[in-house]
């Protein structure tokens, strides 16, 4: 019986369809399905917060009215990547008590500050320029509910970059301070860009039956090479240096040779010694713990109403 | 009193985006009632677009069948939309669940 | 490398409306990008011969501020929700406050014939200059006391928008009807909530009636008619006469929530000044260092 449910598995994967939530699944592809499903949720959520920072204080109403409907609609990510999730067979509950004890992962990027206003710009171009690269492909996962949030999350992620690099045009016209600011938060966001890929394919030891299961459609490798070539015609249009004195032009294969990564700083994020680790999910919980009584009345409420509806029938 | 329960359920939503189109299911949400649903719903899948008609449905109240998916063995003929483990009751001795 | 099809859904019919949320005018045969750089682009923004100019952008400024102030202390929740689905809602809010203070300031610009933009009046006065009510200015410690504001706030600016949609001032009439829709759904998310927080567990409804209490002494303020009110009659509406609908509506809430009406006197002002007089709370202060602080910091700059 359970071979012929892997039979049928692996054919629906082979021609190339979605699995949808009732399908039988092996339990590794499942498992691996709501780790990704709900990292990404996590970090749509996380992320909301380096860009929160800057709201209240954003230069321009106009800028203050993008900034902020950019946030929403990460939260409106965060949502329909947990909804994903949850046709797996998990709980939201569950994934953010998971995220909040440290369990989950998020991206890392969001474990840099945002110091200066130009980091919204910067943010916008690179972190959401590199998060495109990695989930345009997605688009195409084989578990269904994720490809289909992943194409309304697409849409919307190109307002939001293109929101950055416009931000960034603006400011490179302005003022010498704000073109050094500009300048300064590309050399802070270039590297951690080029990591949001993940570790050299050499080191990645899922990639391999992630693509046979196409749920990981390019290696990192392929991908980060991919947004480099995109980004440095992107810099030297907006004027900026990328801070890789190595970057230069290969004929040959058509694309941009970089200069070496620093995982060591990456591998230190990861294990929670990055810039603002503790900061994030510190915010995390207590945005949970202190609407747990908002959420309880709202069950009570509900609660209540049906006695009454049902005494009243 | 009814049991109140610690988590907000699960609704499907469900959506017509002009007039002349079927509702199409976009997604899911929780709330705590059906009021708070369709209000959420109408924020994050139609950014409050007036004119577009929601349906909201608790995900326990449907029954699906799903001739084209692969259902596990054990599994009814009619039955929920997800394989949620509150939604079912999965004997021990079934493999890979 | 191939990216596969999956561009083409990014190149399906974007709508463009999103990145000016809240923040654009009724107008045809204007482009997205000039109605996103220019809220009042495309409506005749010339001031009614028989309106004073002045008076006219005193008011805009006192609906403006209002709507301006709020929306920063909505922005202040970013990330801070109960529930996700609040996260969405609450930045609605914001959004569409900022959109109607964003439209008010710039009207406030042309009517009194100084052309200054939106960000002028936003990011360049002083605080005596801002005239907004004190109750925008008052933080939310919990999410009972934002509910209690949005419902407050809401019920009575929408109650004041519903009227102003007569305006003799034709730009401040379109804004007033891009509003009330708007208002409608802040009062109806507050409403809804504050029933829930107030039926719900002992421990929620101590919380909604201490958040009630805590701002009813800033009511009285909403009502009280201001000389520019008085002196515009006919293009703006005095706040007096919306006072009937306002208690009828919140009395209708506190019924269905069993919540009690406060009772608790008016909030003093200095000398009889309050906050459309440019005499403020102590915390407006805070508000006003927070929200211009990048601007002031680079006053040569665009953004």
């Amino acid at each position: 019986m359970t071979e012929e449910l892997e039979r049928s598995f692996e054919d629906t994967i082979a021609r190339d369809q979605r699995l949808e939530p009732r399908d039988w699944v092996p339990e590794g592809y499942r498992k691996t399905m709501i780790r990704q499903i709900s990292q990404h949720a996590h970090s749509e959520i996380i992320g909301m917060q380096p860009e929160a920072n800057w709201i209240t204080r954003a230069p321009s109403l106009r800028r203050k009215a993008i900034l902020l409907a950019k946030v929403q609609d990460e939260a409106g990510h965060g949502l329909y990547l947990y909804s994903a999730a949850e046709t797996l067979g998990v709980d939201r509950t569950e994934l953010t008590e998971k995220l909040i004890s440290g369990a989950q992962k998020y991206s890392s990027i969001f474990n840099y500050p945002t110091v200066t206003f130009a980091d919204v710009g910067v943010i916008g171009w690179l972190v959401d320029g590199a998060a495109i690269c990695n989930q345009v492909p997605l688009c195409r996962s084989s578990y269904g509910p994720y490809a289909r949030g992943m194409i309304r999350i697409c849409k919307e992620e190109s307002f939001h970059q293109r929101q950055g690099y416009e931000l960034l045009m603006t400011m490179m016209r302005g003022t010498e301070a704000q073109r050094e600011m500009v300048q300064e938060a590309t050399n802070r966001w270039w590297w951690p860009s080029l990591m949001m890929f993940g570790p050299p394919d050499a080191d990645s030891p899922n990639t391999e039956q992630s693509m046979a299961w196409k749920i990981k459609r390019h290696t990192n490798d392929e991908l980060r090479q991919r947004f480099v070539d995109m980004s440095v015609p992107q810099a030297e249009a907006l004027g900026v240096t990328l801070p890789d004195p190595e970057l230069s032009w290969n004929a040959e294969c058509g694309s941009y040779d970089f200069g070496a990564i620093d995982w060591n700083e990456f591998k230190q994020i990861l294990k929670g010694n990055g810039p603002c680790n503790a900061e994030r999910i510190a915010k995390r919980r207590a945005a949970h713990e202190d609407g747990a009584w908002v959420r309880e009345a709202a069950a009570a409420h509900a609660a209540k109403q049906r006695d009454r509806e049902r005494s009243a029938a | 009193m009814s049991e109140v329960r610690k988590d907000w359920p699960l609704y499907e939503v469900f959506v017509r985006g002009k007039r002349g189109l079927n509702h199409v299911h976009v997604g899911s949400l929780h709330a705590a009632d059906d009021r708070m649903a369709l209000r959420n719903a109408r924020d994050l899948y139609t950014r409050r677009n007036e004119g577009v008609s929601i349906w909201v449905v608790a995900a326990a109240d449907i029954t699906a069948s799903s001739p084209d998916e692969k259902d596990p063995f054990f599994a009814p003929s009619g039955d929920k939309v997800y394989r949620h483990p509150t939604f079912y009751e999965i004997p021990d001795n079934v493999p890979h669940m | 490398m191939s990216f596969d099809n999956a561009y083409e859904a990014l190149a399906e019919a974007q709508d463009d409306a999103r990145w000016a949320f809240g923040t654009k005018p009724e107008g045809a045969g204007v482009s997205p990008e000039q109605r996103r750089d220019d809220p009042l682009s495309g409506v005749d923004t010339s001031v009614p011969s028989d309106v004073d100019g002045a008076a006219l952008a005193a008011y805009c400024l006192m609906l403006g501020d209002d709507a301006l102030i709020a929306s920063h202390r909505l922005q202040q929740w970013c990330t801070r929700a109960p529930e996700l689905e609040d996260e969405v809602a609450i930045a609605n809010i914001g959004l569409d406050l900022l959109g109607q203070a964003r439209l008010l300031l710039t009207r406030a610009g042309r009517a009194d014939g100084s052309g200054r933009g939106e960000d002028e009046y936003a990011f360049f006065r002083a605080e005596p200059e801002f005239r907004n009510v004190r109750l925008t200015e008052h933080a939310h410690g919990d999410f009972a006391e934002l509910l209690a504001t949005v419902l407050v706030f809401g019920t009575w600016r929408l109650a004041v928008m519903q009227r102003l949609r007569e305006s003799r001032d034709p730009v401040l009439a379109s804004i007033a009807a891009k509003a009330v829709p708007e208002l409608t759904y802040h009062r109806e998310y507050a409403a809804d909530w504050v029933v829930r927080l107030g039926d719900g567990t002992e421990l929620s409804h101590g919380r909604m009636q201490g958040a009630l209490d805590g701002i009813w002494p800033l009511v009285g303020e909403l009502f009280a008619t201001h000389e520019v009110e008085r002196a515009l009659a006919g293009v703006a509406v005095d706040p007096a006469e919306t006072r009937r609908e306002f208690d009828a509506v919140l009395s209708q809430v506190f019924e269905a929530a069993g919540l009690r009406l406060p009772e608790r006197a008016p909030l003093a002002g200095v000398a009889g000044r309050t906050g459309r007089d440019g005499l403020h709370t102590e915390a407006m202060g805070y508000v006003l260092a927070e929200l211009q602080s990048v601007a002031r910091a680079h006053p040569e700059a665009s953004w």
